[in-house]
């Protein structure tokens, strides 16, 4: 950052995140400013609007402790820019990408600004190609696939950072390079030494670039954490041409550390207090993934939220799931269950799983299978209904064995340990195991020949 | 666009930076809606309010690093598209900047290379010397589909012919003829924000083929109509829009993208450039034009993009040629608007939305209509707009208002969605107010049976849903049998008929007559199971009767096969006559 070399000194106004300071020049919109105080102190933060010779700047370590008279400013002339590169993979950082593990700064050849500039629609590639996590529900029913958006919806309580550090320390792309950025905000420190130790080995294999904004960090901090997440992930996918999964959790968090700026800027509030352009702001973080024509690697993005009070109609994963292809949703019955990861199968949907799985991708059968496990699981669900009405001796045989299916579903082809990296190959043949539970003629999407196949090496 | 025209006015001060809110001095020779240049990147912006000194710009572009003191240049004209051959099988972005030719980061102010250096081919339909009035044919410019673009005498001018270009290549700026001292290019610029002028405007009455069996039958709309789509996320609303924008019988399909995902739009132009158009054989992205505005791309643009793709979709028609213009999704149009009255201090109203939001929506789908076109012509705009309802809520402002002003809405139900059911148009939540008109069109054309299909198959839908209400309460062994068959007449139109899978290969798209044979299939086949409960069979054995070939006859047979379903029908018949 090349530093203006005057300072200001006229802090007019200081309130809540925002400090207003008068007698500006040429400064503009979105700069990044340093603000020293009068202790020696540095703070950080970005111009929120420029009007005549006042600047609205909002202080990413909050305004605790600043004092009007001791505050100097000096503005960059950009918006903030990040060294970008390799250097920052192996790397733990906090939520504004300074090294918490000891090391010294990140340095890169290049530098990026993190508000990100969108890449050309009709440049993309539409996605293709699985990244395979390990998590044999996922890698089955939603796969994840290059260049996807695809969220994690969860309530509090269950365990979404678990199956969030198990995805990001599992995840593979066929061999391919293959990196990690895993952007935390608003971790608890238990949390966040959860994280750290879960992802240890990814991140010896400098495979990994770690960002954690922790839950008495400063809350402004938050908005910027995913920022420089994806803009590091941007340059090793389309610099250096690797695939990059970018795990950001809980973006509800996020999402109201921008309530929390915008409250103060004393914005019109839409949903829920929340700005009107929330849509536009998560979608300026989703959108960042990709592919792109004629450039080898591609971003990923996972995004995790909580759902507060278990609503799906609250504001972040209604206003996600508009953004993102597909969800990913953890459900409580499942957990009650002692079942992980507890995706709820039928909830979940990876839109753009036809071109991440099938012949070519993964299995040739890994979709029919995937298919006829969602068709029997809603079969089954509607029988359990049905059996909590009539009671389980009044089901025909067909149906006792839907009952039978939805349990060895949960146990046999969903239950895994949070530390175990499931083959696919393992999970389809779990997925068939749990299928042969019904009866051949009810298995109506799966070709005769292969459930010859399949019957035989049950030993059926 | 903004390179296009000459820098005027002189340049003056910028005051306020807020985002896409830009204040700055008002020096004089400035109009309201007037194109502006903004800092040394001269990023476009637009005057949308003045008052005293202060002019507040909208800026179309990220306008980091813009400050205070900065240079503004008024453009002295309002923001306008150019239109122009170059439009069909393009990709734009919401200014009508094109994006093939761009780089692969939309780098603000970056200046966007037109498609200079490129020639098209004109042929002239006048002689010099012969009169003409306005909207009248000039010429034709072949392009890659099957559309040539016409070029037109402008509005408001006419007589003689004072010359006109041999035929020929031209690059697209070239002057092709002179008209009373006025001369004509081959391009063309027009103020998004006018509606382009037509002589009258004329009853809608005649459907728009979607090749969509759901609303073909029970919810038609017609050329020059007005549709929304409100659906919640995961309800298949961009799958169905794309079905249409691939399938419909237009001559020229205009698709916004206005705000929505980046992979998304990918698809479509990936899918639009490999697909054959089946009635001309060409690419299908040789009669589209499409204008892609994702979610993360600058908002305000969003804003603009609406009205781009309306003035497009106008311009096609005042040639003559069907057009139907999709925006994808208006809600995140009214959210920009939202987002810009916010800056601007405007009071709000519902949930925030400013206080002209219903205006603004009523006067964006007036932009549709069938017309006599200037020069005499017949051509329709049919507008098409998707609906985002926050949390699915149909009660919001951006849905409660488009309801309002649209005659055909086509409502995307979460349930349905969630049995996979698609397309998933619920047939009690949705209206078309050009049902009469369609239906007396197609009694003109010779299907005067069609409003009795339709009716019968609503009511038999109708007939269901109540019964499936009973169904819950009581189960199906305790209803009469003949309403235990308005349960399965249900099911069968709903699985044999309106269930049409977009990734089918014969299935998704479904022609007039495949339609016509389905339905008459299935009505056919829910009259004799009700024949045969009267004639005592039991229900039960009805049900269990194999109707197979009647539900897969809209897989296995081709989209104009009508007599492969009739064949099928006649099956599952054969069948039931066995068992009375």
């Amino acid at each position: 950052m090349a530093w203006s070399e005057v300072e200001y000194t006229a802090v007019r106004e200081l309130r809540g995140p925002l400090a207003v300071v008068e007698g500006v020049t040429g400064v503009g919109w979105d700069e990044f400013v340093r603000i020293t105080l009068h202790s020696g102190e540095q703070r950080h933060g970005l111009v929120l609007e420029v009007n005549r010779d006042l600047a609205v700047v909002q202080v990413l370590e909050d305004t605790a402790g600043m004092d009007p008279a001791g505050v100097r400013m000096a503005f960059a002339g950009t918006p903030l820019r990040i060294p970008v590169g390799t250097g920052w993979l192996g790397r733990v950082c906090n939520g504004r990408g300074e090294p918490v593990d000891g090391g010294p700064p990140v340095f890169g050849a290049t530098s990026a600004a993190v508000g990100g500039v969108p890449i050309n629609p009709a440049r993309r590639q539409p996605p293709a190609d699985p990244v395979l996590t390990g998590v044999g529900a996922v890698d089955a029913l939603t796969t994840l696939v290059r260049g996807q958006k695809l969220p994690v919806f969860s309530v509090a309580g269950l365990p979404h950072l678990e199956l969030a550090t198990q995805i990001a320390a599992q995840s593979t792309a066929a061999g391919q390079a293959f990196s990690v950025v895993f952007a935390g905000m608003g971790l608890t420190h238990a949390d966040a030494s959860f994280v750290r130790d879960a992802l240890e080995e990814r991140s010896a294999a400098s495979e990994l670039v770690l960002l954690l904004n922790t839950a008495d960090d400063p809350v402004i901090e938050r908005i910027l954490t995913p920022r420089l997440a994806l803009t590091v992930a941007e340059h090793l996918a389309f610099d250096a041409g690797r695939h990059v999964l970018v795990v950001m959790t809980d973006m509800t968090t996020y999402a109201e550390a921008l309530r929390e700026v915008s409250a103060a800027r004393g914005e019109i509030p839409a949903r829920r207090a929340y700005p009107g352009y929330l849509y536009s702001d998560l979608a300026s973080l989703y959108e960042r993934c990709g592919r792109i024509d004629g450039r080898p690697g591609s971003v990923t993005v996972v995004p995790v939220l909580t759902m507060p009070a278990g609503d799906i109609t609250h504001p972040v994963p209604d206003l996600t799931g508009y953004i993102t292809e597909g969800q990913i949703v953890l459900s409580r019955d499942v957990h009650a269950r002692g079942v992980y990861p507890p995706v709820d199968a039928l909830a979940s949907l990876s839109r753009l799983m036809r071109f991440g799985a099938g012949p070519g991708r993964t299995r040739d059968d890994h979709l029919d299978v995937a298919a006829q496990l969602l068709a029997a699981l809603a079969r089954a669900r509607q029988v359990r209904e049905l059996a909590e009405l009539v009671g389980q001796a009044a089901l025909s045989r067909a149906d006792r064995r839907y009952l039978e299916l939805g349990d060895a579903f949960l146990y046999r082809f969903m239950d895994q340990r949070p530390e175990e990296t499931r083959t696919l190959d393992d999970t389809l043949e779990r997925g068939w195991q749990v299928l042969l539970t019904l009866e051949r003629s009810e298995l109506t999407m799966l070709p005769d020949a292969l459930i010859d196949a399949h019957e035989k090496g049950a030993g059926g | 666009m903004g390179t296009v025209n000459p820098v005027k006015g002189e340049p003056c001060r910028i005051l306020r930076v807020a985002g896409p809110l830009i204040e700055m001095e008002y020096t004089g020779g400035t109009a309201m809606y007037d194109l502006v240049s903004l800092g040394d990147a001269a990023l476009p912006g637009e005057v949308v309010a003045i008052s005293g000194d202060v002019v507040t710009v909208q800026a179309y572009e990220y306008t980091g690093g813009l400050a205070p003191g900065h240079r503004a240049r008024p453009r002295g004209a309002p923001l306008s598209a150019r239109l122009g051959p170059g439009l069909l099988g393009g990709i734009f972005d919401g200014l009508l900047r094109p994006l093939s030719a761009a780089g692969e980061w939309l780098v603000p102010g970056a200046n966007r290379p037109q498609d200079r250096g490129r020639t098209w081919t004109f042929t002239p339909r006048v002689t010099e010397g012969q009169q003409v009035t306005q909207g009248a044919v000039l010429g034709e410019v072949r392009t890659a589909g099957p559309v040539p673009v016409r070029i037109l005498v402008p509005p408001g001018r006419s007589g003689p012919v004072e010359r006109i270009a041999p035929e020929g290549s031209y690059p697209s700026g070239a002057v092709v003829a002179v008209v009373a001292d006025a001369e004509v290019r081959m391009v063309c610029d027009w103020p998004i924000r006018t509606p382009r002028p037509v002589l009258e405007r004329v009853e809608a009455r005649e459907a728009l083929n979607t090749g969509q069996r759901a609303i073909d039958l029970l919810f038609p709309v017609a050329r020059g109509s007005t549709v929304a789509v409100p659906g919640g996320f995961g309800t298949g609303k961009t799958v169905l829009l794309q079905q249409i924008a691939k399938w419909c019988d237009a001559d020229v399909i205009v698709y916004i993208g206005c705000g929505e995902r980046g992979n998304e739009m990918a698809d479509v132009i990936a899918e639009l450039s490999a697909l054959e158009d089946p009635r001309t054989g060409g690419r299908l992205a040789d009669r589209t034009v499409t204008i892609a505005n994702t979610s993360n791309m600058p908002m305000m643009a969003r804003e603009a993009s609406i009205y781009t793709g309306a003035t497009v979709a106008e311009y096609f028609r005042d040639m003559g040629l069907d057009v139907v213009a999709i925006a994808d999704s208006t809600s995140r149009w009214a959210e920009a608007l939202r987002e810009f009255a916010s800056r601007t201090g405007e009071l709000p109203a519902e949930e925030g939305y400013p206080a002209g939001l219903a205006s603004a929506i009523a006067a964006f789908y007036e932009r549709a209509a069938a017309v006599t076109t200037l020069g005499g012509a017949r051509g329709s705009v049919t507008v098409i707009g998707a609906v985002s309802p926050p949390g699915g809520d149909m009660t919001e402002p951006v849905t409660a208002h488009t309801e309002r002003f649209v005659r055909c809405l086509w409502t995307l139900d979460r349930d349905l969605a969630y049995a996979r059911h698609y397309p998933a148009i619920s047939w009690s939540g949705s209206f078309s107010r050009d049902t009469d008109a369609v239906g007396a069109g197609h009694a003109q054309a010779g299907d005067p049976d069609w409003v009795r299909r339709r009716t019968r198959t609503a009511a038999l839908l109708a007939e269901a849903d109540r019964l499936a209400d009973l169904v819950d309460l009581v189960g199906i062994t305790a209803l009469p049998d003949r309403e235990r068959i308005g349960v399965l007449g249900g099911r069968l139109i709903r699985e044999g008929l309106l269930q049409q899978s977009a990734l089918s290969e014969r299935d998704a798209f479904c022609g007039p007559e495949k339609t016509t044979a389905l339905a008459e299939a299935v009505l056919d086949v829910v009259d004799r199971c009700r024949r045969l409960v009267d004639s005592g069979v039991p229900a039960a054995t009805v049900e269990e009767a194999d109707f197979t070939p009647l539900l897969r006859a809209r897989e296995e047979s081709g989209p104009h096969d009508a007599a492969g379903v009739a064949a099928r029908r006649d099956a599952v018949l054969a069948r039931l006559g066995e068992l009375s």
